[in-house]
């Protein structure tokens, strides 16, 4: 806290100002218990002198405390925080690069996040006498991810944000040990995690592909265009894609006039000269696909998806995995204080957030929330809490979020964006009508849920 | 080109037949980076003042001779001179202001900057920095009590009132109340503090004798979501019996029995109404609807919209000159 006061010089005033203020600030901690109570105290003991007018060249007004003192200085006065311990669990994947080499590799999406979150939630922490720690337990690409999860557990019931692919992400909620414990999926967009394959231990933050796949189907029967060509890759999670872009057809009124595999490999990235065989080969990729009003891309590797814009045999638009996408978070989304987050990253990460980190940083929330809100600090009370209609968590999206009791998918907006300079929308849109609550309108609701916690 | 012109011809028609005391109502635009100036009476535009970019929170000093506009993008705090209707100075105000409040001698000018999880406080006049006072993430909403002893910031992300000593400078209670709160504002009597929560859909009434929420006040109106009864400012009428509260994504405004702080009655107003005000006579209550460019004029003893008036786009804060 005290780097994060000090760190940011407007000019000469503001610093020693700021000096002035934190000095005074250790010394209100030494003096004015700071946690739950009305710390109301009318004449504290070591009261500090008010702050005077400052001049650029007026030494700080308090002498006090050295402004780098160590924290435990100012938690020191401080009722004994209730801490809680996160662990981060995640895994070295392999990831599809990025298809420019221009674009940076990044290695460390959603571990970012959670760094962030860790900061704010101490911050906030701090004025109500909690106290967290982030261990971070990600394994190598060969690694036993369950091994590491037993030895986590053997201290007991966690809260782990789990950055982990389906198999693996099952593989420690299925550990008898994990029973009691929180376990938040950021990752897995799976859809199968939230139908047969749900666990009552494990929380999704991270949108599944039907809430994907109905929220960009809502905007383009809002805008009537109704007549989806479909391209996809080979991959798994390229086919999962297109069950949901069907089943989003058949709940909305959309309609898939054809489908194509696009079974080149991904090869090599953009070569030099590279673009002059793309922009020969995708218009005859596109030539015979049936009257349509736009291309649905499903590509997870990453591989032509981004090819098909401007290259299509008609001028079309593509939306899908790439073009207009259904995410969580967008490069551009600066609504509701998301610029907040947009800054904040940065400071830490030396980039630009992305969408594991924004699910990580609301998983933590989630946790961090749910604890000081429901005084409370076990994985079991967390969790019941978590899961109480008191529970509502903020994110940036306009509206409370609130976990789904039949699949514990968190329910929010989705941004249709990605491929563009400003988000274009945000889903649900209107018109789209439920009897409960309009956001679940998107994905699995609770009459077609196959999720059945054991 | 068309709109200025009939903008320009509205200011002069009125510049001669205006009474020369009228009632001034202030809008910023947050879209448009302007202030609608609006005469009281007439409810015809005197001018549009070009500000700094993004303004949204407009606070006038106790002595009405100055208007403080919050420019969130340009990093800035504008100063509109009431007789003049021009922008005389600037001050600097920390990375992205939006809400700050003026202590009742009108020395003292609160500031929350959300990006450095500061209350920044400043001499009015030199613009000198006086304290900062660190409170937890994205402060936002400010108010000073009437009796000038203490100053609440609302931090949206950490979910808090945070409680400062004016005396001192220095946090003496931290509140948690709902999630994301806004906007906060004490009775006129100082006994309580309500905040409003913009997600958590609630308004929280503290006990400033212990700093405890003594009373949670929900809101519920047939056909219309829940997520979408979104309190954001708030107004004690004149009298202080009745609380107005605007709801954003609901386009109502709800009053509260301060008493009873039972919800009396939903008024619809325009879409996405954000912040508002009452006239000096407490006989009107002006609010500024984000989405359809305009602002409702409420009459307060019927209860009803009786107006509504074109502003810029994106009309987000009012404030009210006598």
């Amino acid at each position: 806290m005290l780097s994060l006061s000090v760190a940011r010089l407007h000019h000469g005033a503001r610093q020693s100002l700021r000096l002035a203020a934190v000095s005074a600030l250790i010394l209100t901690f030494l003096a004015v218990p700071v946690a739950t109570g009305p710390a109301r105290a009318e004449e504290p003991a070591a009261s500090p002198p008010p702050a005077a007018p400052a001049t650029p060249a007026a030494p700080a007004a308090t002498p006090a405390a050295p402004a780098a003192a160590p924290a435990s200085q100012m938690s020191g006065a401080a009722q004994p925080a209730k801490t809680l311990n996160v662990v981060y669990l995640g895994k070295r994947y392999e990831e599809p690069l990025p298809l420019s080499y221009a674009e940076p590799i990044i290695t460390d999406k959603g571990i970012q996040g959670a760094r962030l979150m860790l900061k704010e939630a101490k911050q906030a922490g701090r004025f109500v006498g909690y106290d967290f720690n982030l261990i971070e337990e990600i394994v190598p690409r060969k690694g036993d991810v369950a091994a590491k999860a037993k030895e986590i557990l053997a201290k007991g019931d966690a809260f782990i944000i789990a950055d982990l692919e389906p198999k693996d992400l099952l593989a420690v909620a299925d550990l008898p040990e994990a029973k009691n414990s929180v376990i938040v999926n950021i990752r897995s967009s799976e859809d199968a995690l939230r139908q047969e394959e749900c666990r009552a231990n494990v929380f999704h933050i991270i949108p599944d592909y039907a809430m994907r796949a109905d929220a960009l189907a809502q905007y383009l029967i809002w805008k009537k265009w109704p007549n989806w060509f479909v391209m996809r890759g080979t991959t798994d999670k390229d086919k999962e894609y297109v069950e949901m872009i069907k089943r989003s057809a058949a709940r909305f009124g959309g309609k898939i006039v054809g489908e194509k595999v696009y079974d080149l490999p991904p090869g090599a990235r953009n070569t030099d000269s590279g673009y002059q065989q793309v922009q020969g080969q995708i218009p005859l990729e596109t030539e015979s696909a049936p009257d349509h009003d736009l291309i649905w891309v499903a590509d997870s590797n990453q591989g032509f998806g981004d090819y098909l814009l401007y290259r299509s045999y008609k001028p079309d638009l593509v939306v899908g995995t790439q073009g207009l996408q259904a995410i969580a978070w967008d490069p551009s989304y600066t609504e509701y204080g998301a610029m907040h987050l947009q800054d904040a990253l940065p400071k830490i990460a030396h980039r630009a957030p992305t969408e594991r980190d924004y699910t990580a940083w609301l998983g933590f929330r989630a946790i961090a929330d749910g604890a000081m809100k429901s005084g409370t600090t076990t994985p079991k009370d967390v969790k019941a809490y978590l899961l109480s209609d008191k529970f509502r968590l903020e994110g940036f999206k306009g509206q409370a979020m609130t976990f789904r009791p039949w699949d514990h998918q968190l329910r929010q907006p989705i941004i249709l964006g990605g491929g563009t300079r400003t988000p274009v929308s945000v889903s649900p849109q209107e018109g789209f009508l439920h009897p409960t609550n309009v956001t679940d309108t998107l994905g699995f609701d609770q009459p077609e849920t196959k999720c059945k916690f054991k | 080109m068309i709109r200025s012109t009939i903008t320009a011809a509205l200011a002069a028609s009125v510049l001669f037949t205006a009474p020369a005391f009228a009632t001034t109502i202030f809008v910023s635009n947050e879209k448009d980076n302007t202030v609608t100036v609006i005469d009281g009476d007439t409810y015809a535009i005197k001018k549009t003042i070009k500000v700094s970019r993004r303004p949204r929170g407009v606070v006038l000093s106790p002595d009405f001779k100055e208007l403080f506009v919050a420019a969130g993008d340009g990093d800035i705090m504008d100063v509109i001179d009431t007789k003049t209707l021009e922008k005389t100075r600037e001050l600097e105000s920390g990375p992205d202001p939006e809400l700050m409040a003026i202590d009742p001698a009108g020395k003292k000018i609160y500031i929350a900057n959300e990006d450095d999880s500061l209350v920044t406080v400043m001499d009015i006049k030199t613009g000198d920095v006086l304290a900062e006072v660190p409170v937890g993430v994205e402060p936002e909403g400010m108010t000073v009590s009437p009796d000038d002893k203490y100053t609440v910031a609302t931090s949206e992300s950490t979910s808090m009132a945070h409680v400062i000593d004016n005396a001192t400078n220095t946090l003496i209670a931290n509140v948690l109340v709902d999630s994301r709160p806004r906007e906060a504002k004490f009775t006129h009597d100082g006994k309580e503090l309500w905040v409003s929560s913009e997600v958590g859909g609630s308004i929280s009434v503290i006990d400033p004798a212990t700093w405890k929420v003594i009373k949670r006040i929900t809101f519920e109106v047939p056909g219309v979501r829940p997520e979408q009864l979104q309190p954001v400012g708030m107004d004690f009428t004149k009298d202080g019996k009745e609380l107005f509260v605007a709801l954003g994504p609901a386009n109502r405004v709800a009053v509260i029995d301060a008493a009873t702080k039972e919800v009396k009655d939903y008024i619809l107003v325009g879409q996405r109404p954000w912040h508002g005000e009452f006239s000096p006579d407490g006989k009107k209550y002006y609010v500024a609807n984000g989405l359809t460019n305009d602002m409702t004029v409420i009459d307060v003893d019927s209860l009803k919209a009786e107006k509504s008036v074109p502003v810029g786009r994106l009309p987000w804060g009012v404030a009210v000159m006598p």
